[in-house]
């Protein structure tokens, strides 16, 4: 049920009976978009897309209409389109519903992708414990295919392009936009060396535009709408809605698409119902757990890109996790640190051993054998990591770190008697 | 500062003679940026930059030496230290380890934190490689030198994350060349070699550099002495042709010399049975029986070695022609170089022109490789021509009757029937295009692709001999540009036993023996009349001996007698060698001759390239064939003048056709071109007798079976 | 070795989709592994020789990736999420009560082959933690009570 605060643009056919298929899409608007862009310029696509202001959904926000820009469309080599349905950031389980009740409208804005840059072939990387995922998506590419969307000469124009999944088998890594093309191409999914970009050097060494799902789903809104429209919806330079997947201590977790500049105020107590058992907020993780936490005096940053970044975190992936007083801060950053330490690919030292030994401090410390210098330590490991490894990974497992010692030094100081002061309040975490 | 566009920071930064330290960087291989230790600051990008990924451009500003930069070093040694077992004073590498070194220059000699170090067991891959998890850093070197210097990616990175480790191909084993260059390459000891674990500590030991001993590429490799005994080889300085290659020969096949069945006593044959005699009964033994079929005008027949140094082959062919009177001398001819030269003099362009260089093929733009299987049987030629097409697009075109591992690097690859190189040599060489079998028609396509290049190096092998080698040279000289040739022969000193005059046809510097002048000049040299005709060939000679019409047989560093029967008993048999051979088995007088490692001298590779061999060892009961060789003169009553390696050297520049090479560049152990120029004729008539061993990686000959390691890996 | 005929028309589309062999790797390696039970010796034999690959790249790749295992699983391999979203929905306490309900401890297997037992990372399930996975199947919202319901359901599924 859609929330009254929900501007729905993308999750619109959400609900819908038989929303997945081709015939609910068609019969609301699907594939216009596609019809309309056919007779467009790849310049005039672009274009329209710059207007949006629309900024990447996977997490660092960069503006997509730009990213399409840089693909050289000249070059003598074929240009792929490629979609990051790889979904791995903790916080983070917004796209599964855009492929799981809308899977054309991913397909419709993959297709406009392609006309932009001249492509003719699109591959969906989908993380592989979406499975199910990966059943719907390929169903819809055969729908898509037998009415004429995909394949070749699409509706008459002379248009080609074709479509297909590919599966993930486990790594958040192979969401970084490098390792997901290596992992595409049958590799171990190590990044690899910037410059070049994707838009110049990607799948296959080949041009390639790589976006987040959410991003493609906007695309075929945009279109229809024009960017100005998208535009507004949002604030200034952050063009449209977005889903925000709120979990943890709320009241009503769940994906709800709001309009960018939403206050976190609004997005916890109104959207999300508050927290569960009338509790008192401690924290929020406002972008996939990669982002530093704000605390209560940050409920009134609007929820875009550059204001959450003015307030010291990142709008990233717009997962929103939010704790409340009962939860040991230790506990979060050793369970961050797990993750990261789980995931990193190991290809770089700092980001390898960095979150090794930060995993085995803090569950030492956590587990209440610390000492007071560990506080400080785990707070310089993590700064030893910070802006040196090789990919953001080492940055995403640094900062919500840094930023716990530094906002709750004092919780650290309270596990110095040796064990785990929430524990003892019955809470687990 | 100025550099070349493209150049990588941390290059540009060390020509100018700014270090930025770095551990996953390397020259020549691909860019990692993993170990993060070269991260500079760079001005206007906000975060510090890998030295050894970003290219320098104009106007870029760069720091190298502030106080980020040295708390970003810092932190990564920190972090390589949390890790690392502080096991120094007993690992392989201390010493000559670059984490200890690193950890000297930027600080941080312990890690701060504590926690429990993980750990793995070391594992024994093969009987040259080892493993130990726990050193290592994970720069990627040794991955990286197997699958893009070696082509042979035997080495993978396995798990993630800080379980990740480097796995071995061959469910926990490794199945691969065996050359050790990820041993030398890795900079910490995580990899260690069967030979060398656990015997010393770098400090200890005496360096000699000389030439590798086995096969024609020549490379240099350094020795690790210790107590007279060799440890190891490697070449850890990069200097001589082979840069920093060597194969699992050069490397550590060095443990011949040390084998119990070396030979360090004379034997002599009494009642049948050989049986160990002083030297002097051993010289003088032979010297009498030399003394007396000289005064019966009894013949000789002598046959040299490819392994002894240039200045054994002279002395003994000097020996034979001016001593023994005799120009029946030959030595197992694995190329045909006399005919080579003769058929680029012959066709009017100086063969020292023509003649390519080994780090030539590192640059060419074009290499034709016909026949011969590099990989297997010239390590180093196989790695320039690898090197040649990853690092500089050079094109690589390979003809063989055979697949060969180089085909990999091909641009293009054209099979032919064995035995058929003379055919295609023909045909590429003419003009014949029309009404052609559709079979020709890949033919066809190879010659259009060759004409194309405007210089080509054509490499070949015993495929191709006497007449083949003249058709070969006519086919290059029908190509628009300069064509160059190396000849692929199979040992250490093979191109010198031929320069130097062991063949029964020329003289020193391929000069006919019939040819009056050149002989007259030997001659007023020697002082002596030299017999104007040519001598037996080698099968001849042996034939002769079986049949009583030679009076004495004397072979030196040779076994021929693996190949050709001679009948027991029938002429008189001294062999000079290091150990037991077939030959020497059969032999009236065994003298224990030094291994190339225990002597000083020069050898000839088979590209032409003179260098200097050491003395390594000093050895107890052998004695270095020169001395041997001038013993038995003595003895004999023949005066050959003076047989110091360095007045023998001294009397080839002289008279050597080629080997008036400058005398600095070789005493700074420098691989100097030798020159030939004669080779008039190459009427030696007997291209049956060229022809390679054939050797693996794993096998040098008779040599080779007395080498534990070698043995040991090819049972492995 | 021979798979199905269902996965060899899978293996069939895969090689048809890509433009280098090569990237058909993983997904063959995934869905063998649904087939067989797990990457066995043989299995790997048969998919690098057909992507003309060596064994150690292989195993090189299938050493990085969580879900490609090497060793084989249960019937039923329950995965429970225990990251941050799902940590803050009790799921430890849940990871805990599946460890006593089938008696076992991760990466082992119940003696009757019919399960076993993995705490993952983030499953994509955040809104709807804590979140288990059996085999491909998602549950949301996950209490004890539901998780032991679900095992006994299994266990009666069986033949
Ligand atoms: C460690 C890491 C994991 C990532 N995971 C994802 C992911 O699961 N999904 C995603 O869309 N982007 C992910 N990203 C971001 C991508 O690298 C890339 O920026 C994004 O897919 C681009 O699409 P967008 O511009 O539409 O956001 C990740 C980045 C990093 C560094
Ligand atoms: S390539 Fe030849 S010369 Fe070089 S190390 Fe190997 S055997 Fe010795
Ligand atoms: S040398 Fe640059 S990261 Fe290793």
């Amino acid at each position: 049920m859609a929330h009254p605060l929900e501007v729905r643009i993308i999750s619109r056919r959400f609900g819908l009976p038989n929303s997945a298929s081709i015939d609910t899409f068609l019969a609301h608007q699907g594939y216009e978009a596609l019809r309309k862009a056919l007779k467009m310029t790849p310049e005039a696509i672009i274009e329209e897309m710059k207007k949006s202001a629309l900024r990447g959904r996977g997490g660092a926000g960069f503006p997509a209409g730009l990213k399409w820009g840089f693909v050289p469309r000249q070059s003598p080599r074929p240009r792929y389109v490629v979609c990051n349905a790889d979904e791995g950031e903790p916080g983070t389980c917004k796209d599964r519903p855009l492929m799981e009740y809308d899977p054309h409208q991913l397909i419709e804005g993959i297709l406009i992708a392609g006309l932009a840059v001249d492509s003719h072939q699109g591959f969906i990387y989908i993380r592989g414990e979406y499975r199910y995922l990966i059943d719907i998506m390929d169903r819809a590419i055969e729908e898509a295919r037998g009415r004429g969307f995909l394949g070749k000469n699409i509706l008459g124009s002379g248009f080609d392009f074709e479509l297909a999944t590919h599966t993930g088998a486990g790594s958040y890594e192979c969401g970084e936009e490098s390792a997901l093309l290596e992992s595409l191409e049958g590799k171990r999914g190590v990044p690899r060396i910037r410059p070049p970009f994707p838009a110049v050097a990607g799948l296959y060494q080949c041009p390639t535009v790589l976006n987040n799902v959410e991003t493609y789903a906007a695309v075929p809104a945009i279109i229809l709408n024009g960017g100005d429209w998208y535009h507004k919806l949002g604030t200034p330079k952050n063009g449209g809605t977005r889903l925000f997947a709120l979990s943890g201590h709320v009241s009503r977790p769940g994906v709800y698409e709001l309009p960018l500049g939403m206050p976190l105020r609004q997005m916890i107590y109104e959207v999300g119902g508050g927290i569960r058992g009338g509790r008192q907020l401690k924290a929020v993780i406002p972008g996939g757990s990669s982002t530093p936490v704000l605390t209560p005096e940050h409920l009134d940053v609007p929820m875009d890109f550059d204001s959450v970044a003015k307030a010291g975190s990142f709008l990233g992936s717009g997962g929103v996790i939010v704790m409340d007083e009962d939860t040991c801060m230790v506990k979060v950053a050793l369970r961050l640190t797990e993750f990261y330490q789980h995931e990193s690919c190991g290809w770089c030292l700092p980001c390898r051993e960095g979150t090794l030994w930060l995993r085995k401090l803090l569950a030492r410390f956590h587990a209440g054998a610390g000492v007071n210098a560990d506080i400080g330590r785990a707070g310089e490991l993590a700064e030893n990591m910070l802006g040196h490894t090789f990919c953001p990974l080492g940055d995403a497992a640094a900062m919500p770190v840094i930023s716990i010692v530094k906002q709750f030094r004092h919780e650290f100081e309270q596990h110095l008697n040796g064990r785990c002061p929430f524990e003892a309040k019955g809470a687990r975490a | 500062m100025t550099a070349a566009p493209g150049t990588l920071l941390i290059e540009a930064a060390r020509r100018a003679g700014i270090e930025i330290p770095a551990f996953c960087y390397y020259p020549g291989l691909s860019l990692q940026a993993a170990c993060r230790m070269c991260l500079v600051e760079i001005e206007k990008a906000p975060k510090l930059q890998t030295a050894c990924t970003v290219p320098v451009s104009e106007g870029m500003v760069v720091r190298t030496n502030t106080p980020k930069v040295h708390d970003a070093r810092r932190s990564m040694l920190e972090f390589l230290l949390t890790n690392h077992p502080l096991d120094c004073p007993v690992c392989d590498k201390g010493g000559e380890c670059e984490l200890q070194d690193m950890v000297f220059r930027y600080g941080a000699s312990f890690s701060r934190f504590r926690e429990e170090k993980r750990h793995t067991d070391e594992e024994k891959w093969s009987p040259v490689v080892y493993y130990d998890g726990p050193r290592c850093i994970l720069c990627y070197r040794c991955v990286r030198v197997c699958n893009e210097g070696m082509d042979v990616s035997a080495l993978a990175i396995v798990n993630r994350g800080g379980r990740t480790l480097i796995g071995p191909n061959a469910g926990g084993h490794l199945d691969c060349e065996q050359c050790g260059m990820c041993i030398d390459i890795c900079p910490v000891g995580a990899l260690t070699s069967g030979s060398y674990r656990h015997q010393a500590r770098p400090w200890e030991l005496h360096y000699v550099p000389t030439i590798c001993t086995h096969c024609g590429d020549g490379c240099k490799t350094t020795l690790s002495v210790r107590n007279n005994r060799v440890l190891r080889g490697n070449n850890r300085d990069q200097s001589g042709i082979n840069g920093e290659f060597l194969c699992i020969k050069g490397r550590y096949a060095f443990d011949f010399l040390h084998h119990p069945e070396r030979l360090t006593q004379p034997l002599v044959r009494q009642e049948g049975k050989l049986v160990p005699a002083t030297w002097a009964q051993a010289l003088r033994a032979v010297a009498a029986r030399f003394r007396q079929l000289l005064e019966q005008g009894s013949a000789f027949g002598i046959i040299g070695s490819n392994h002894a140094g240039n200045e054994t082959a002279y002395l003994l062919q000097k020996f034979a022609r001016a001593g023994l009177r005799t120009n029946n001398i030959d030595h197992h001819r694995t190329a045909d170089y006399a005919a080579l030269i003769a058929a680029l003099a012959r066709s009017g362009v100086r063969p020292a022109d023509r003649l390519a260089g080994s780090r030539d093929l590192l640059t060419a733009r074009a290499v034709l490789l016909i026949g011969n299987n590099p990989t297997e049987q010239h390590p180093l030629l196989a790695w320039n021509m690898r090197t040649n097409v990853r690092l500089n697009k050079g094109r690589l075109y390979v003809v063989n009757h055979r697949a060969i591992k180089l085909e990999r690097q091909a641009t293009a690859t054209l099979r032919i029937e064995e035995g058929r190189a003379g055919a295609l040599l023909d045909f590429l060489a003419g003009q014949t295009t029309a009404g052609q079998p559709p079979a020709l028609q890949p033919w066809n396509e190879f010659r259009d692709r060759l004409r194309a290049e405007s210089d080509l190096l054509v490499v070949f092998g015993d495929e191709i001999k006497g007449d083949g080698i003249a058709r070969l040279v006519a086919f290059g000289n029908t190509l628009g540009g300069v064509t160059r040739y190396i000849a692929l022969g199979d040992y250490n000193n093979s191109r010198g036993a031929s320069d130097m005059g062991l063949l029964p046809g020329s003289l020193p510097g391929y000069a006919p023996v019939e040819d009056a002048v050149v002989r007259a000049r030997f001659e007023a040299e020697w002082n002596v009349t030299l017999p104007p005709g040519p001598g037996l060939a080698l099968d001849e000679m042996i034939a002769a001996a079986g049949d009583g019409r030679l009076g004495a047989l004397y072979v030196v560093g040779a076994n021929p007698l693996k190949r050709y029967n001679l009948n027991a008993g029938s002429s008189f048999l001294v062999v000079q060698d290091m150990f037991l051979t077939e030959t020497a088995r059969q032999a009236d007088v065994v003298l224990p001759a030094a291994a190339v490692y225990e002597v000083n001298g020069t050898v000839t590779n088979t590209c032409g390239e003179l260098q200097r061999i050491r003395q390594a060892l000093g050895t107890n009961g052998p004695r270095a064939d020169l001395e041997i060789i001038g013993l038995i003169a003595k003895e004999t009553g023949i005066s050959l003048g003076p047989v110091g390696s360095e007045e023998v050297f001294d009397e080839i520049r002289r008279l050597v056709n080629g080997y008036n090479v400058a005398m600095a560049g070789l005493a700074a152990g420098e691989a100097v071109p030798t020159a030939p120029a004669d080779g008039r004729d190459a009427s030696l008539g007997r291209p049956d007798l060229v022809h390679s061993s054939g050797d693996t990686l794993f096998t040098s000959g008779t040599l080779g079976q007395y080498s534990d390691m070698l043995e040991a890996v090819r049972r492995h | 070795m021979r798979f199905s005929a269902q996965l060899e028309a899978r293996f069939e589309r895969f090689l048809a989709r890509y433009p280098q062999r090569r990237s058909a790797l993983i997904p063959m390696l995934l869905y063998a592994q649904d087939e067989v039970g797990w990457l066995s010796p043989e299995v790997i034999a048969e998919i690098a020789g057909r992507l003309d690959l060596s064994v150690v790249e292989v195993e090189s790749v299938i050493s990085y990736y969580s879900m490609l295992r090497r060793r084989p699983a249960g019937k039923y391999h329950i995965q429970v999420c225990t990251n941050i979203s799902c940590m803050l929905r009790e799921a430890e306490p849940l990871f805990e009560h599946a460890r006593e309900k089938l008696g076992i401890e991760p990466g082992e297997i119940t003696e009757d082959g019919l399960f076993s037992l993995e705490e993952v990372e983030c499953l994509g399930a955040c809104s709807w933690a804590p979140a288990v996975q059996v085999n491909y199947d998602f549950h949301h919202e996950m209490t004890p009570e539901k998780l032991g319901a679900l095992v006994d359901r299994l266990r009666e599924k069986r033949p």
